[in-house]
């Protein structure tokens, strides 16, 4: 028996057939080369600031290195709670309907699991991050994607949505602002899912990890919405807004009978967030929101920029509302996203991130992160203009 | 934006960057140039931009200036306060900044000049003597590590990672 083959056998079969993510392989190609100037990052390229940073170290010092409760510190459970009444008009309360994750990414996964039975089917939409499907495939669902369109702003509809409900459907999974489509979701909008959710009585999941990031006005969390409390778990986390990727921390909040079935599944295979970590998510929500503040600015100029000068040289892009990406058409060049971002990253060492990476629909576009500094997005697009220009 | 709101992200800019082009900032906040070049020109003939200036790392440039903060402790006067001292004060070319603090002394005053004796000289025998200044206490500047919102001395550059999702 060979290596390969033993390997085959011990890997389980919805495992197996997950795809890997596309983001993975064209990281492979990036990493060979040198002096490229990356639009592929999808985190800030600002550093934790430093009250926060300082924070962790004041943890530390203090020997605080323990295990914390399964449901995450009291202290920035309330914390969390506050920020979020104040900040998205939904009042929750810390000891039952909040729960501390590692990552939005663990929250994710722990309300899927908490929720879907093998063959449930929940819905989501694409073009978005890269673990919502396989999230979804590995508790034994069925995914079942909506396409959002460039036309309409990359913003989901109702109808859309109905047109996918079954009798097996479960849930629906929101992530607006959207990675890589930075779209948002406008109060009619919300309403209208809101509407469908109460409706068919689905549960309703919202990815708002980038809703700080908004450049928009902002309305509320679509849980504020009439009925929608109940059957909604909100998703957030600190990584984008306050730059601490590294960190791995974000939080659900939701109905207690919810928090407490994800809770189950925390306690036994991830026990608690890291402690000093959380002791620095609350100076970030407490003191944090001054530099929160000025790196947003600086993102939100630097979406001005980047989306005109993708306009200027002739890929149409709509204005994101939120997050830091854009999410150009390069249809008129005739390629297909993988091979623009391929021959965009060896002929001119500006990465970008093929829209295919991200669901079948995003073939056709390629994801431009803005969290990068303004002289490196005026560099990138003054070679992605004269790449461009040589099609 | 409101037009308060267009200078006010305006100053932001050139407090960072004075040097950062005109068509630069109005790609940045959605305007013209135009409105841009106007904006500006008209906080500087109002007064709201005084000046620009280089930043400059001292300790590269191979001639490094003696510099001293004065904390000088003022008798105030009935009709003005410290104005009159303060302004006598700022006068002289060799004084650099002025300000005027609360605490245990009034005015912090830098001085500048090319040696020790020099400004230790100026502050004897220009700042000490005049009519209602009550005591100075000079501290002499050794390293500069950060000024006007930049760091002087960089921290290693992190690499992250090229491309994320």
């Amino acid at each position: 028996m060979t290596d390969s083959k033993s390997h085959r056998e011990w890997v389980a079969k919805h495992v197996g057939c997950l795809p890997r993510s596309g983001i993975r392989d064209f990281f492979d190609i990036v990493s060979t080369m040198s002096d490229v100037i990356s639009l592929g990052i999808g985190e800030p390229d600002f550093v934790t600031p430093w009250a926060i940073r300082e924070a962790t170290i004041y943890a530390l010092a203090k020997g605080h290195t323990g295990y914390t409760s399964n449901l995450g510190l009291l202290a920035l459970r309330r914390t969390i709670c506050t920020y979020v009444e104040e900040n998205f008009g939904v009042e929750y309360d810390p000891d039952k309907e909040c729960i501390v994750t590692v990552g939005v990414s663990e929250a994710l996964d722990l309300i899927l699991r908490a929720v879907l039975n093998p063959g449930d089917e929940a819905i989501y939409h694409e073009p978005c991050y890269v673990s919502y499907m396989p999230s979804i495939a590995l508790t034994h669902a069925v995914p079942v994607p909506v396409v959002t369109q460039e036309g309409n702003g990359f913003a989901l509809s109702a109808e859309a949505v109905r047109a996918k409900i079954t009798p097996r459907t479960r849930l629906i999974l929101l992530s607006f602002p959207n990675n890589p489509t930075g779209a948002s979701l406008s109060y009619a909008e919300k309403e209208a899912m809101a509407r469908l959710a109460v409706e068919h009585d689905l549960l309703l999941i919202s990815d708002e990890i980038y809703e700080e990031l908004t450049y928009e006005e902002r309305c509320q969390s679509i849980a504020a919405f009439p009925g929608m409390k109940e059957r909604t778990i909100l998703l957030n986390g600190f990584s984008k807004a306050h730059a601490m990727t590294g960190y791995r921390l974000g939080y659900a909040c939701g109905p207690h009978k919810l928090i407490e079935a994800m809770m189950k599944i925390h306690q036994y295979s991830m026990l608690c967030a890291c402690g000093f970590v959380q002791e620095a998510a609350i100076e970030a929500l407490r003191n944090g929101r001054r530099a929160m503040l000025e790196m947003k600015t600086e993102y939100h100029q630097r979406r001005n920029v980047i989306v005109k000068r993708l306009n200027d040289m002739g890929l149409p892009c709509q204005m994101p509302k939120g997050a830091f990406y854009a999410f150009p058409r390069i249809t008129g060049t005739g390629m297909t996203s993988t091979q623009f971002a391929t021959r965009l990253l060896n002929e001119k060492k500006v990465a970008c991130v093929p829209g295919a990476a991200f669901g079948a629909c995003g073939e056709g576009y390629i994801r431009c992160a803005y969290a990068t500094a303004m002289d490196q997005i005026e560099i990138a697009m003054e070679r992605m203009a004269e790449f461009v220009k040589t099609l | 934006m409101s037009s308060e709101e267009i200078r006010k992200q305006i100053l932001r800019l050139l407090q960072r960057n004075a040097r950062i082009s005109h068509q630069a900032i109005g790609e940045r906040l959605q305007i013209s140039e135009v409105a841009v070049a106007a904006a500006i020109h008209d906080m500087e003939a109002n007064g709201t931009i005084i000046g620009y200036y280089a930043l400059v790392d001292e300790e590269r440039t191979g001639t490094v200036p003696v510099r001293a903060m004065i904390e000088v402790e003022v008798q105030p006067e009935r009709d003005g306060g410290f104005d009159r001292i303060a302004g006598l004060i700022s006068k002289f070319p060799e004084v650099q900044t002025v300000y005027l603090v609360s605490g245990r002394y009034d005015l912090r005053v830098e001085v500048m000049g090319d040696t020790l004796q020099e400004v230790a000289g100026f502050v004897s025998s220009k700042m000490a003597v005049l009519d209602g200044v009550k005591s100075t206490t000079t501290h002499f500047l050794l390293k500069k590590y950060k000024e006007a919102g930049f760091r002087l001395h960089e921290e290693e550059a992190y690499d992250r990672l090229q491309v994320s999702p």
